[in-house]
């Protein structure tokens, strides 16, 4: 396949330039969070900065969203309990320092996690089997951006479409438009053939939605900086989607590779199952993939930021920032190519499953 | 690894449902309102300038097929008035020819009637001048018969007097 293209857009250009701008707010603002940061635990006790749970803190899933300094927004928590659904803001819990007294049960947040505790404060797991966490949390609030963002663009590109039929793009949509070409002509068409209509959608759909993610994940304020496309259990939901869709869509020539492949038949039971395990390892890798290299990225400028901390100094600042703006333009490049990746690899599955095969 | 698994479904199945209903909403809104209009918009599009191309082609080719019938029949217009002027030129050669030839017999018969004319005219007025030497010769005759009577001298004095006078016309 010619990859030169990606190379030669314009629109990696703009990328660059967004990426200098995205990259000087991160530094801003993550300089700001983590003195404040820094501020409190010399406050509490001199505690030693310690890297490895801060990165985790930031990468991880949460029931708060830190807007600055001590401000955080609480994200409402949704639970189902074997009594009853419950529903109260996560401003309850003060940040994991206090229980809160729901209508059925104590909760409190532990690591992040919502557990039931007895009067004494002590988990009891017993409960905490029976209750489930429908929250709010930051990365559903980012999904739900990140899909309301997706709406408002491709409506008001949808609504231009209609008004200057027949005639070039313009705007916003002559920047969607090529990217929309680059799915059908460079994704779908190449690997699903002629039938690639039909899978449209849903490429587009896991395209942009992946892309957008990944771009608001190196956001470093409010509305971005949430780890979405970085969350394994996100990508375990679309790698599920992909095995759906691959799946329902096969031929019987699919199947037949699968269970009746073309090898002698003693090796059959070595052959069928080396097969299924290819069914369920292929949508597996997408998973693993997307989630590694997005948390990969997250963590490298997350772990050159805590320089400053590691070594508290200001002078290690300059080098930290300047390591920081290589990567968020790398990582920019990562969350097209990581998108993009992603629907070839889904659209390669699907031309795999309805491949005809003429013997 | 049960403590590794405990609490997955607990803390993380909300996630997944959360994600797996954002996308299938996702899906289901923009497959209707975006994505089937703008695809169909694009190919729409695609197919109208491919048919402007191909109307365009097909125009060009019309138009050299025209320049060329055009150049055609300019070819035998101007083979066929070669051809023409060379067959008036023959026609006019021949024409020119048999006239000529038309000419030449006919003067020749005009001449030769011209001659037999003459030669007819001669011949009469030869008999008249032998009709008129006669007639004269009879005359002189007569005068030197009565001359002769008188004078003989004078007699062949008007004998070579009127030989004088005769001249054969």
């Amino acid at each position: 396949m010619d990859f030169r293209h990606i190379l030669n857009s314009k629109k990696l250009f703009l990328s660059l330039i967004l990426g200098v701008f995205f990259t000087l707010t991160t530094c801003k603002t993550f300089a700001i969070q983590h003195e404040e940061h820094t501020a409190e635990a010399k406050n509490a006790e001199q505690e030693a900065f310690n890297p490895t749970t801060a990165i985790l803190e930031h990468i991880a899933d949460s029931h708060y969203w830190h807007l600055w300094g001590e401000t955080s927004l609480p994200l409402p928590v949704i639970l189902f309990t074997d009594k009853g659904t419950e529903f109260f803001s996560g401003a309850g819990f003060h940040h994991g320092h206090e229980a809160y007294q729901g209508k059925y049960y104590t909760y409190k947040l532990i690591d992040d996690k919502i557990r039931v505790v007895n009067a004494e404060g002590e988990v009891d797991k017993e409960a905490s089997s029976h209750i489930y966490d429908f929250s709010i949390t930051k990365n559903v609030l980012a999904m739900w951006i990140a899909g309301t963002l997706l709406f408002i663009i491709f409506f008001s590109v949808a609504a231009s479409y209609k008004k200057r039929v027949g005639k070039a793009p313009k705007g916003l949509q002559s920047f969607i438009e090529p990217v929309i070409m680059f799915v059908r002509d460079e994704i779908a068409r190449p690997n699903i053939g002629y039938r690639y209509e039909r899978y449209m959608p849903v490429l587009l759909t896991i395209f942009f939605f992946i892309w957008i993610n990944n771009l608001l994940g190196l956001v470093p304020i409010f509305p971005g900086g949430a780890n979405v496309t970085g969350n394994i259990l996100f990508t375990f939901v679309f790698s599920f989607i992909v095995l759906l869709v691959v799946n329902f869509s096969a031929n019987k020539y699919y199947w037949k590779h699968i269970f009746m492949p073309p090898v002698p038949v003693w090796l059959y039971p070595i052959m069928i199952p080396v097969e299924l395990i290819g069914v369920i390892s292929r949508p597996f890798a997408l998973m693993i993939r997307l989630y590694a290299n997005i948390s990969a990225g997250h963590i490298i400028v997350l772990s050159l930021i805590s320089l400053i901390f590691i070594f508290k100094t200001l002078w290690i600042a300059p080098v930290s920032i300047l390591f920081v703006l290589f990567m968020d333009v790398l990582e920019l490049l990562v969350a097209f190519l990581q998108a993009f990746i992603f629907t070839m690899l889904t659209a390669l599955f699907i031309g795999t499953a309805v491949e005809e095969h003429h013997h | 690894m049960e403590q590794l698994f405990e609490g997955l479904l607990n803390d993380h199945l909300g996630f997944v449902v959360w994600a797996a209903v954002a996308f299938i909403i996702l899906l289901i809104l923009l497959a209707k309102f975006a994505w089937k209009p703008i695809m169909s918009a694009i190919s729409d599009r695609e197919r109208s300038i491919e048919d402007a191309l191909l109307k365009a082609e097909a125009a060009k080719e019309e138009m050299a097929r025209l320049t060329n019938e055009n150049e055609q029949l300019l070819k035998e217009a101007r083979a066929e008035r070669d051809l023409i002027l060379r067959e008036a030129k023959i026609l006019k050669d021949q024409i020119v020819a048999e006239a000529k030839n038309i000419a030449s017999v006919e003067g020749n018969k005009m001449i030769e009637n011209a001659k037999l004319e003459i030669n007819s005219l001669k011949a009469i007025a030869m008999a008249d001048v032998k009709n008129q030497v006669a007639t004269l010769s009879i005359e002189i005759a007569e005068k030197v018969l009565r001359r002769e009577f008188d004078n003989k001298n004078a007699q062949d004095e008007l004998v070579a007097d009127l030989l004088k006078e005769v001249k054969i016309k």
